[in-house]
């Protein structure tokens, strides 16, 4: 009963704060409004026995992503006012695209047969998540990794003074 | 008497169960009081940390200090308190009243939160999570954003810069603490705080002194205070992010950077000084909270005597010190440890030999970064600036 109730909340916060973000008119309010809805994902996590997964989610989304997001508002002159136009000619184009995808996603979480496991999720998940990644999954981590060093070396690249 | 804290725990517990609540109740209760308690005791810690710092700073400054309310005044901590408490709450014109009144509750929660998984002694420990390093460094992550919404919210130019600050510094030493922890983690081969404490024989500063540096300098970044105080320069950006702040608003503020520093020397503690351990504190839990507790103080001492020593560091000698010392000397170091336990664990070495040769090989590794770096430093040249005219009385031709 009590897991219900707590995922019923954070399911609220979540799509209430995701909501928010897109119809605020000042988009720094949006910007900590999706930082309650990561905060809120990450719970949903850890209702899901994903402790790893749920940390992850706090510092990479909340720790980078929304403090990079954030930063970047607040150094842009004119923009965290109250007066953002939010729409632009291309609405109807993009609102067609987002059923669509709405469309597609509903459409698999109800036809796919989702595989559910009855045995009593490990305590210790991180361990054998670790030993995965570096056994089976090590070239998918290495590429991941190599991908993360170019993004890094090309922003170095775009962000260094012109001689 | 040995283990005060369990015997509480069961009486409770027991009073609880025999009054007729569920197991699950019960249980809950329990953990919300055990908060409740780690709470109350990190308050409790900052009243009595403020007075020794003040009184601390003053001696080192040659005066007093707090001598007036009580006997070497000891009870300035609580007039300030009373006051503070009574004092007005001022909102600036064009503040963002949402994001200005969270801000603090956000920096002094993202605090509070990281004790939740504290060992505190054998068998008191908070939640014992198998992702306890990483949580500690996710949580953190709440207090830059506070720091952003105060800055951002107040409507003042100072603040905003004093924000900015905070990114520049806050995140890019997050860099060198993370790497850093990873030794720890790697040696002990667990991210469950209670397992990184248990493993440490002897303590981790001797197997990782140079990690145990670099945690230290990056974590005293961290904090926020002297010497890398830059994110509220009193002389440059009148108090920073919390400069339009006032009455208790402040001093959420104010008891979060207090709590902070000592949460780092309770951090400094569990990673690197055996949290708990010491003599008897298996057979008598109730010392190794004692242990605990001391010394977080001791290394909160040591913080407050750096910081009360150094002068505040210019932004770009701040920003070189993270990415041309501590980032690359933090990856060496996790590296050269790595391949050091790996190919020691093939060989059965005694305990103490494993300890020397680590020890000496962060040694090492200290010597030449230092050594390269104080090479680099004489090849960046000075700019050199023509010199400029003192002031000159109106009238007169300044040439």
């Amino acid at each position: 009963m009590v897991p219900i109730i707590i995922f019923g909340l954070s399911a609220l916060i979540t799509l209430g704060a995701a909501l928010a973000v897109v119809t605020n008119k000042n988009i720094l309010h949006s910007a900590f409004y999706l930082v309650l809805a990561f905060a809120g994902v990450a719970s949903l996590y850890v209702l899901l026995e994903a402790p790893f997964i749920a940390v992850v989610q706090v510092l990479i989304y909340i720790g980078a992503i929304a403090i990079l997001i954030v930063f970047a508002i607040m150094l842009t002159r004119r923009i965290g006012s109250d007066d953002l136009i939010q729409r632009n000619a291309q609405w109807i184009w993009a609102a067609m695209g987002a059923a669509g995808l709405f469309l597609v996603l509903g459409w698999i979480v109800y036809s796919v047969n989702w595989p559910v496991v009855t045995q009593i999720v490990p305590e210790d998940t991180i361990t054998i998540l670790g030993q995965e990644l570096l056994s089976t999954y090590v070239i998918p981590f290495e590429v991941a990794s190599v991908l993360l060093l170019a993004a890094l070396v090309g922003s170095i690249i775009i962000g260094r003074e012109r001689e | 008497m040995a283990d005060l804290i369990n015997l509480i725990e069961n009486w409770i517990k027991n009073l609880l169960l025999g009054w007729g609540a569920s197991a699950g109740l019960t249980g809950f209760i329990l953990q919300a009081l055990g908060s409740v308690l780690v709470v109350m005791v990190c308050f409790a810690i900052v009243i009595v940390l403020i007075w020794v710092e003040r009184k601390l700073a003053g001696r080192l400054q040659d005066r007093f200090g707090p001598n007036r309310a009580g006997p070497y005044g000891i009870f300035q901590s609580f007039a300030d308190m009373i006051k503070i408490f009574t004092k007005e709450y001022v909102t600036p014109a064009g503040a963002e009243k949402g994001l200005y009144n969270i801000a603090p509750v956000l920096a002094m929660a993202s605090v509070l939160a990281i004790w939740a998984v504290f060992p505190f002694a054998v068998n008191v420990i908070g939640a014992d999570i198998h992702v306890g390093v990483l949580y500690i460094v996710a949580v953190g992550a709440f207090g830059i954003l506070a720091i952003l919404m105060a800055g951002w919210s107040s409507n003042n130019k100072y603040a905003l810069l004093g924000a900015s600050r905070s990114v520049a510094m806050l995140i890019s030493y997050e860099i060198p603490m993370v790497i850093a922890l990873l030794v720890p983690v790697l040696l002990s081969h667990s991210m469950k705080l209670s397992v990184i404490v248990e493993a440490q024989e002897p303590w981790f500063i001797f197997v990782a002194p140079l990690a145990a540096l670099i945690f230290s300098i990056s974590s005293m970044a961290e904090i926020g205070k002297a010497p890398f105080d830059l994110l509220e320069a009193e002389s440059e950006l009148v108090a920073g992010y919390h400069t339009e702040y006032s009455g208790m608003k402040f001093g959420m503020f104010y008891v979060a950077e207090f709590l902070h520093q000592f949460t780092v020397g309770a951090l400094i503690t569990i990673f690197f000084l055996g949290g708990w351990t010491g003599p008897m504190a298996v057979r008598w839990p109730i010392l190794g909270v004692i242990y605990f507790y001391g010394k977080s103080l001791f290394i909160y001492l040591v913080i407050s005597w750096i910081r009360l020593s150094l002068p505040r560091i210019r932004i770009d000698e701040m920003l070189d010190l993270n990415w041309r010392f501590l980032i690359p000397v933090s990856f060496v170091n996790l590296v050269a440890v790595a391949i050091a336990d790996r190919v020691m664990m093939e060989f059965t070495l005694a305990r103490w030999i494993y300890v020397l040769v680590m020890f000496g090989m962060n040694m090492f590794i200290l010597w030449a970064a230092l050594a390269i770096a104080e090479k680099n430093d004489q090849a960046v040249e000075r700019e050199e600036f023509p010199p400029r005219p003192v002031a000159v009385p109106p009238g007169v031709d300044s040439k």
